[in-house]
């Protein structure tokens, strides 16, 4: 298993209430993913664990695009990777985003 | 309501969709991070919840606890977490049943079996399931198993749906204790040809779980069909007791009489209803399945 951590700082702190989401499973092309607030409005941290190694540009620029699109400020963003491909993997960080969005 | 399939929905969804808006509480959820302790050494990814969502909520406005395997997670498997949740739910339910408080516990199953990379602490997570589920219906609660969903439902976990007060299936679910694949393994294709899907549905499927006895309910593949399905089960309690015991296995005698040597659901069909019936056609409707149920007494008075 290969651990990867990035941090960014996001233009803005992610509106909404909710506290914490998970979004999709850890299965083949699909990857879980876990928002969590912290105090810290504008950081973003992500740690993403993948039996698939080597990817780490990969894994790089698709966080990177997603903290400057959807600017996830104050989110600890947690990733178990089953082999998700980067597309999945921005339409699974999109979706997490917009959960933590909603009101309740 | 949205149409929502129960076979394309995971586990956290099936909850969501199952249980009155927003009134599930979550045990043990993902942001503890209680992750298989095993998988590691395998190299193999975890998942934050073990594969298996458990908690309480409010069905049609009831107390009830649930646990849901989400069957995409290594095949919904039984490991040392999931497991140990799993029975955590059931000895809850042995508990609040006798204070009182709720006799319903739902378990959505979804899985393979047992995980074969933890298989010492699966195995044995099954057995106590199983006694969880025994004690808490001898408490007095109604064990519901919900089963549609795409692992099916094989294995140790078929040995817990067995135990269960009730089993709900829909046509997609799969119950049995080896699946297609470990049969042909074991003993060839002559015996059963696993990539023959037909075949291991009408071996295996909801309707022919249905028309021997061994479901309860037949119910479509929507979260709304086994919403109102378990609502009806939990109002009509089966405790366990001898009678019960006794009425089932003659039941289970007087069926391997009858159709011990059919080799699949399409021949109990045509010895039931007519030679002339064709099972699982297009045009097969519902009043079909009624008129074959009636005339199965198999159906009606399961005694599990």
């Amino acid at each position: 298993m290969q651990t990867l951590h990035f941090s960014y700082r996001a233009a803005s702190r992610l509106p909404g209430k909710r506290a914490q989401a998970l979004v999709g499973v850890v299965a083949s092309n699909d990857l879980e993913v876990l928002l969590q607030r912290t105090p810290k409005a504008t950081d973003c941290v992500v740690t993403v664990s993948t039996a698939v190694h080597g990817y780490d540009a990969v894994w790089k620029a698709v966080l990177a695009d997603f903290v400057e699109r959807r600017a996830p400020g104050g989110l600890r963003i947690s990733i178990n990777d089953g082999g998700a491909r980067p597309d999945v993997v921005a339409l699974r960080l999109a979706q997490g985003v917009r959960l933590m969005g909603d009101d309740a | 309501m949205r149409r929502l399939s129960w076979f394309e929905l995971s586990a956290r969804n099936r909850i969501a969709a199952l249980l009155d808006a927003r009134s599930f509480e979550e045990f043990i959820g993902p942001e503890e991070v209680v992750t298989s302790p095993h998988l590691l050494q395998f190299d193999l990814p975890v998942a934050f919840d073990d594969g298996i969502v458990v908690g309480r909520g409010r069905l049609d406005g009831k107390l009830v606890l649930v646990a849901a395997q989400e069957g995409r997670f290594m095949g919904g498997s039984i490991g040392e977490v999931h497991g140990a949740k799993l029975v955590g739910i059931l000895r809850a339910a042995r508990a609040l049943a006798a204070a009182g408080r709720t006799q319903a516990c739902l378990l959505l199953l979804d899985t393979g079996g047992v995980r074969l990379q933890e298989a010492n602490a699966g195995e044995t997570a099954a057995a106590e399931a199983v006694r969880a589920v025994l004690d808490a219906r001898t408490a007095g609660a109604s064990v519901v198993a919900l089963l549609g969903g795409r692992a099916g439902c094989f294995g140790g976990g078929s040995l817990i749906a067995a135990c269960c007060s009730h089993i709900v299936m829909s046509e997609h679910a799969r119950l049995g204790v080896s699946g297609p694949e470990v049969i042909e393994t074991y003993k060839g294709a002559e015996e059963f040809d696993s990539q023959d899907r037909a075949l291991a549905w009408r071996t295996l499927g909801g309707m022919t779980r249905r028309l021997l006895g061994s479901a309860d309910a037949l119910v479509d593949d929507t979260a709304a069909a086994f919403r109102q399905a378990a609502i009806a089960q939990l109002q009509r309690p089966r405790p366990l007791e001898m009678a019960r015991l006794q009425a089932e296995h003659a039941r289970l005698r007087e069926r391997i009489r009858r159709f011990g040597d059919c080799r699949d659901g399409a021949e109990i069909v045509r010895r039931v209803l007519e030679p002339a019936a064709v099972y699982g056609l297009d045009n097969w409707s519902a009043q079909d399945t009624e008129r074959l149920i009636a005339k199965l007494p198999e159906s009606a008075h399961d005694a599990r």
